[in-house]
């Protein structure tokens, strides 16, 4: 698996489309901070950013991908090597080296401009993790879609209405069902709606490690108690990884039943 | 035997592609697997390598039965019937990479050699021609020392000057002992390579034997009007 992955990694950081994807993360970093003048400030303001553009270049980088490498991959197939490492390797490839060019991309201007020296040190890292599992999270997703569709618009189609759902057409729902059922208890309702979401879930991290859940009022308070408790936090980010390893464990059951 | 099949079955929804086929393919001989577009061919030789999964029956390469194995690839050569490759490598590097996924030794200068990629090892693969990509694809194919070698058309997009080279290191092989098994559609390609012809219609095997016995069966005089009219005669 090492050696497929070491491939589809070289394979993806030459391709021009990685460049593309870190220099927009510089460019992102640098302005932000030019912009704000303030490490805190500029990790919200990235935040908003990537919280929806992560699964989205995720999903699209993750399906390209796939479809890209059919061939390549029918040619992998008939070498010895297990099926379970081809996808594995293939997966772990893409999503490693979209995370790489976040962590560089927005890691060097941060450093440069004295996040060591900042308290906003865990934030971002907080960020990058987030960012990180969120790749992850919609890059497996995205090739679990692309392995069950044969055909490329087709599997083009769901991947991005899965993000469309998960970004925006949730939230919508979810504030719906609270104006609908205003009357009754909601506390637990909305908390696991948010946590059962991994960009919601993220995105309230996100916010609550910076500390301005009392922007967020009542609900705010709410999830500052079981989410900014340790528990909470445990029981979050055991929900990303469950995230993470769900479309993994999809992936390897439809891998070892297709036919190339 | 080197491959031995048993009852195969394979459906692709709810198109039956193979229906049954037992075949023995035995040690040192060119195999030459033909049949119409649709038969089955390019099926029942992804379901050797295992690419296809079939849902009945059972297959051996080596004496070993393949399900669930992936070691025994390790055994054949294949050339794919598409060569299209990562376009972003360089043709140096993708036999590298090969090479290195497989962990065996491979004697590819020669074959450099023979098929004159030299000036094509520094280009990236998606400036290739399709006949060269082909070469490319062949090279990557015999520079192994396998038993087993499966071509799913090989001939495609070559060259007259390849053409021959590729004849040359079929016989080659065949000489050192392996197996070969073909699929093509050029009939002359077919005849001039070939020891036994195994012609797949409709999913079943329809004739196996040498070309000579097909002639004979089909009461024609040339190769190519025997596999045209192998339908209209009863089966071997």
């Amino acid at each position: 698996m090492l050696k497929i992955l070491k491939y589809s990694f070289y394979d993806l950081i030459r391709s021009r489309w990685s460049y593309v994807y870190f220099l927009f993360y510089l460019t992102l970093g640098f302005v932000l901070l030019f912009l704000n003048n303030d490490v805190s400030k500029a990790v919200i303001t990235l935040m908003n950013v990537i919280i929806v553009l992560i699964p989205l270049i995720g999903t699209i980088f993750g399906v390209m991908y796939y479809y890209n490498s059919r061939e390549f991959t029918e040619l992998l197939l008939a070498q010895p090597i297990k099926r379970s490492s081809i996808f594995l390797g293939q997966y772990f490839g893409v999503a490693g080296s979209l995370t790489l060019s976040l962590v560089l991309g927005l890691g060097i201007p941060f450093v440069l401009y004295g996040l060591f020296r900042s308290n906003a040190i865990f934030d971002f890292t907080l960020l990058l993790v987030t960012g990180a599992f969120l790749t992850f999270i919609f890059v497996g997703l995205s090739f679990v879609i692309a392995i069950s569709n044969e055909n490329k618009i087709k599997g083009f189609g769901y991947a991005v209405l899965l993000w469309l759902f998960l970004a925006v057409v949730y939230d919508g729902l979810f504030l719906m069902s609270l104006i609908v059922f205003e009357e009754y208890p909601l506390d637990t309702f909305s908390l696991v709606a948010t946590a059962l979401n991994p960009i919601d879930l993220s995105r309230i991290l996100i916010l609550l490690k910076l500390d301005i859940s009392a922007l967020l009022g009542y609900t705010g308070a709410i999830f500052k108690k079981f989410f900014g408790t340790d528990i909470g936090f445990v029981v979050s980010m055991a929900i990303l990884v469950l995230w993470t390893v769900l479309p993994t464990l999809g992936l390897l059951y439809k891998a070892k039943r297709k036919d190339f | 035997m080197i491959i031995e099949i048993n009852n195969l079955h394979k459906k692709f929804g709810k198109n039956q592609v193979l229906k049954g086929v037992d075949l023995t393919i035995e040690e040192g001989l060119i195999y030459a697997v033909l049949g119409p577009n649709g038969s089955g061919k390019t099926t029942l030789i992804k379901s050797i390598l295992g690419m296809v999964i079939p849902n009945k029956g059972q297959i051996s390469v080596l004496g070993e039965p393949i399900k669930k194995g992936w070691k025994y690839r390790k055994k054949i050569d294949y050339l794919p019937q598409i060569a299209n490759f990562p376009p972003n490598i360089r043709v140096k590097e993708l036999i590298h990479m090969i090479k290195d996924l497989r962990n065996s030794p491979a004697a590819e200068e020669e074959l450099i050699t023979v098929f004159g990629l030299e000036p094509f090892l520094n280009k990236k693969l998606s400036t290739l021609s399709g006949g060269t990509k082909q070469k490319v694809n062949i090279v990557l194919t015999f520079m192994f020392d396998s038993p087993l070698i499966i071509l799913d058309e090989p001939t495609t997009g070559l060259d007259p000057k390849a053409l021959i080279r590729l004849k040359e290191l079929i016989q080659k092989e065949r000489e050192r002992g392996k197996t070969i098994l073909i699929t093509s559609h050029i009939m002359q390609f077919v005849e001039e390579m070939a020891n036994e012809i195994v012609y797949l219609l409709e999913g079943e095997i329809y004739f196996k034997g040498s070309i000579a016995q097909l002639l004979e069966q089909t009461e024609q005089t040339d190769f190519e009007h025997a596999i045209a009219a192998i339908t209209t005669y009863s089966h071997a």
